[in-house]
């Protein structure tokens, strides 16, 4: 059983993770051709990409309430980007950071809507542990799989991200549901809330929560044992376990903080933005999670820049949309190419080889 | 509604027909995994498709054409998965999420372009139903498989025939080598990334079958994220099936007749959609689990660098 463990844990993923650490330069270039190939697209179906372009970086940081926007946007992102990075460092790839920030949210709201007359510094940490319990919960499962039965954590936790959003659904439709119409649940004790910080944009103190969680990260990956023994592990799970260190104990603790961080910007988004838990929240940030953590370089500040960059995406997207009439859609496409450059650093190489020749 | 109008034989039609798109799918993702490749991108290659039928039968006026292009789209998609995933060793996983989200993207976009709206397109010429001349007479049987759009039965035969291909021919062979051994294949002659770039595109275009089916066969008309996650499903089911083409069929009947069950019951107001909708997944994790039988793939889906 412990070999079939190894077996699947396949050296591609690591060797590909371990590439995509070097060096900023393919992400900037990733990030260049995306708009390239979107600027084409835009020429094509009859639109101005300078004026799109212009439109969108103007919507995102143009002013203080774009910026705002922006950060709203990036501060989920960076959790679920920390998320993924934090089980990579493991050699695993977890894609259901979209699932984990989900079922955190989904805790948070019960911890925030069942205790009432706490203080405030009571609530809101314990709603936030709440998240990181429902997150991690959720990295628990396919880490059992993983490390008992060797089942690939990627389809496992894509799969149990689908169970958690129909599950959430569930809870929000039937019995958490709040008087109304719309699947959500009432609101969270003003105790247990987030302070907004950049009226009127939906900044809100998670954005901290955040920040603290890029020190943690880096602080337990590059400072503590149980950090060594992860990236020992990751980055070569045969001489780990010569030297003593147990690979499913470090698979198992990887894939359950990296749930768990996905959990709290779960928190952070119920407890900051809607104050309630919505049926269907997340727009992808789990997904975007993914690209994030690559673009960034598998770095937790380089996460925190990457995050920036899709938040702006995001945020600035929709300014563009009002002003040029343009669809949203082509700021998902953008997030498209991106990943798509970043999947293939190869590609990123042979394109540069042939600007060069 | 009573309880006998939710099960009855139109049920099991119905559980037919939502398995179709399914089982083109899980097809594709068959033959993509069986060299080696994971095909996270179906669900995408599925959208593109069922956005690609029904922009060509829009400008042409011919469904059929229709699907021809959603299945030459298909391909396309497939071939940037070879190409990112083979020519340039990019990782599988990420090449397949790139494609989702771009199929999500571009499809929304281009419907906007087209017909102005980014929710559906205008209605098009779909294809139609075909009744089997003795089997629509046969009693209960004609009724289940009788009368379907030709997308069902097409499905059917190219069950059969990937079976065919997989276990009873040369092809089949060298294509299961490339992706248990690559190393072996090569030493023995094979081409092994041919076989890949060919494996990943029909993947592809089965895909893009499947995506005609729901926008050609069944409501005429492109909508937003119409796939609605068939194309994960249709992972689940390749993987319920154990990479087998009628493992993978049966599974897919499985998950298309709660799809059916679900839709019927959700009228009735008996049981929340959410749960069963579930369904597919918790099985897939189950599988995987070894709880249903153990599911070994078919490759370890290394990028093969010839020495």
């Amino acid at each position: 059983m412990a070999n079939k463990t190894e077996g699947s844990s396949p050296k591609a993923v690591q060797l590909f993770l371990r590439k995509g650490s070097q060096g900023i330069l393919p992400g900037l270039i990733a990030v260049f051709v995306a708009f390239l190939v979107g600027a084409i697209l835009l020429l094509v179906t009859g639109y101005s990409p300078l004026d799109v372009y212009s439109a969108m970086i103007q919507g995102a940081f143009g002013d203080i309430f774009g910026i705002g926007q922006t950060l709203t946007q990036a501060t989920p992102i960076i959790f679920t980007g920390l998320s993924f990075l934090f089980a990579s460092k493991c050699g695993l790839f977890n894609v259901g950071a979209e699932g984990q920030l989900i079922v955190g949210g989904f805790t948070t709201a019960l911890v925030g809507i069942s205790f009432h007359g706490l203080p405030i510094f009571v609530h809101v940490p314990l709603a936030l542990l709440a998240g990181a319990v429902g997150g991690g919960l959720w990295g628990l499962i396919p880490a059992v799989l993983k490390a008992r039965l060797g089942a690939h954590e990627v389809i496992t936790t894509m799969m149990l991200s689908y169970v958690a959003s129909y599950m959430t659904s569930y809870m929000v439709n039937y019995p958490f549901k709040a008087p109304g119409w719309v699947a959500q649940t009432i609101m969270v004790e003003s105790s247990a809330q987030l302070p907004s910080i950049l009226h009127p944009t939906q900044l809100s103190a998670s954005a901290f929560v955040a920040l603290v969680l890029v020190f943690l990260t880096h602080f337990v990956l590059e400072k503590t044992t149980i950090g060594y023994e992860i990236r020992a592990v990751g980055l070569n799970p045969t001489a780990a376990e010569s030297g003593g260190i147990s690979i499913r104990k470090s698979m198992v603790l990887a894939l359950v903080i990296s749930g768990a961080i996905a959990g709290i910007g779960g928190a952070g988004e119920v407890l900051g933005v809607h104050r309630r838990f919505i049926d269907g929240f997340s727009p992808g940030y789990g997904w975007d999670g993914i690209a994030v953590a690559l673009v960034g370089r598998l770095n937790p500040v380089g996460v925190v820049f990457a995050a920036i960059l899709f938040g702006a995406l995001r945020s600035g997207g929709m300014v563009m949309t009002r002003v040029t009439g343009v669809p949203l859609d082509i700021v998902i496409m953008l997030q498209a190419f991106v990943i798509l450059f970043i999947a293939a650093p190869m590609l990123i190489r042979y394109l540069m080889r042939k600007r060069v020749a | 509604m009573e309880l006998i109008d939710v099960i009855n034989i139109g049920l099991f039609a119905a559980a037919l027909r939502m398995a179709t798109p399914i089982a083109f799918g899980s097809l594709g993702g068959i033959f993509s995994e069986r060299v080696g490749i994971i095909n996270i991108g179906l669900e995408g290659m599925m959208l593109t498709g069922a956005f690609g039928g029904v922009a060509i039968s829009y400008f042409t006026g011919s469904p059929w054409l229709g699907v021809l292009g959603a299945v030459l789209v298909g391909a396309l998609l497939g071939l940037i998965h070879a190409l990112l995933t083979v020519r340039f060793i990019g990782n599988q996983i990420v090449s397949g999420v790139s494609i989702n989200i771009f199929a999500m993207g571009f499809t929304a976009y281009m419907s906007q372009v087209f017909w102005g709206s980014r929710g559906a397109s205008e209605s098009v010429l779909g294809i139609g139903e075909v009744s089997i001349p003795l089997l629509k007479d046969a009693p209960v049987l004609g009724e289940v498989v009788g009368t379907h759009t030709p997308f069902v039965y097409l499905m059917l035969i190219l069950t059969m025939l990937s079976h065919i291909i997989l276990f009873n021919t040369t092809f089949g062979l060298r294509l299961r080598a490339v992706g248990e051994y690559p190393a072996a294949a090569d030493t023995a002659g094979i081409d092994v990334t041919r076989t890949k770039y060919l494996c990943v595109i029909l993947s592809g275009m089965l895909a893009g079958l499947g995506g005609a089916f729901l926008s050609l066969g069944h409501l005429n008309l492109f909508a937003w994220g119409m796939t609605g996650g068939r194309g994960f499903i249709a992972m689940a089911a390749m993987i319920f099936g154990k990479w087998m083409p009628f493992g993978a069929f049966w599974a897919s009947l499985l998950f298309g007749f709660s799809d059916a069950l679900q839709m019927r019951l959700q009228a009735l107001g008996l049981l929340p959609p959410q749960i069963i909708l579930t369904i597919p997944y918790v099985l897939t994790v189950a599988v995987l689990a070894g709880a249903v039988g153990r599911a070994i793939p078919p490759s370890d889906y290394k990028p093969y660098v010839k020495e």
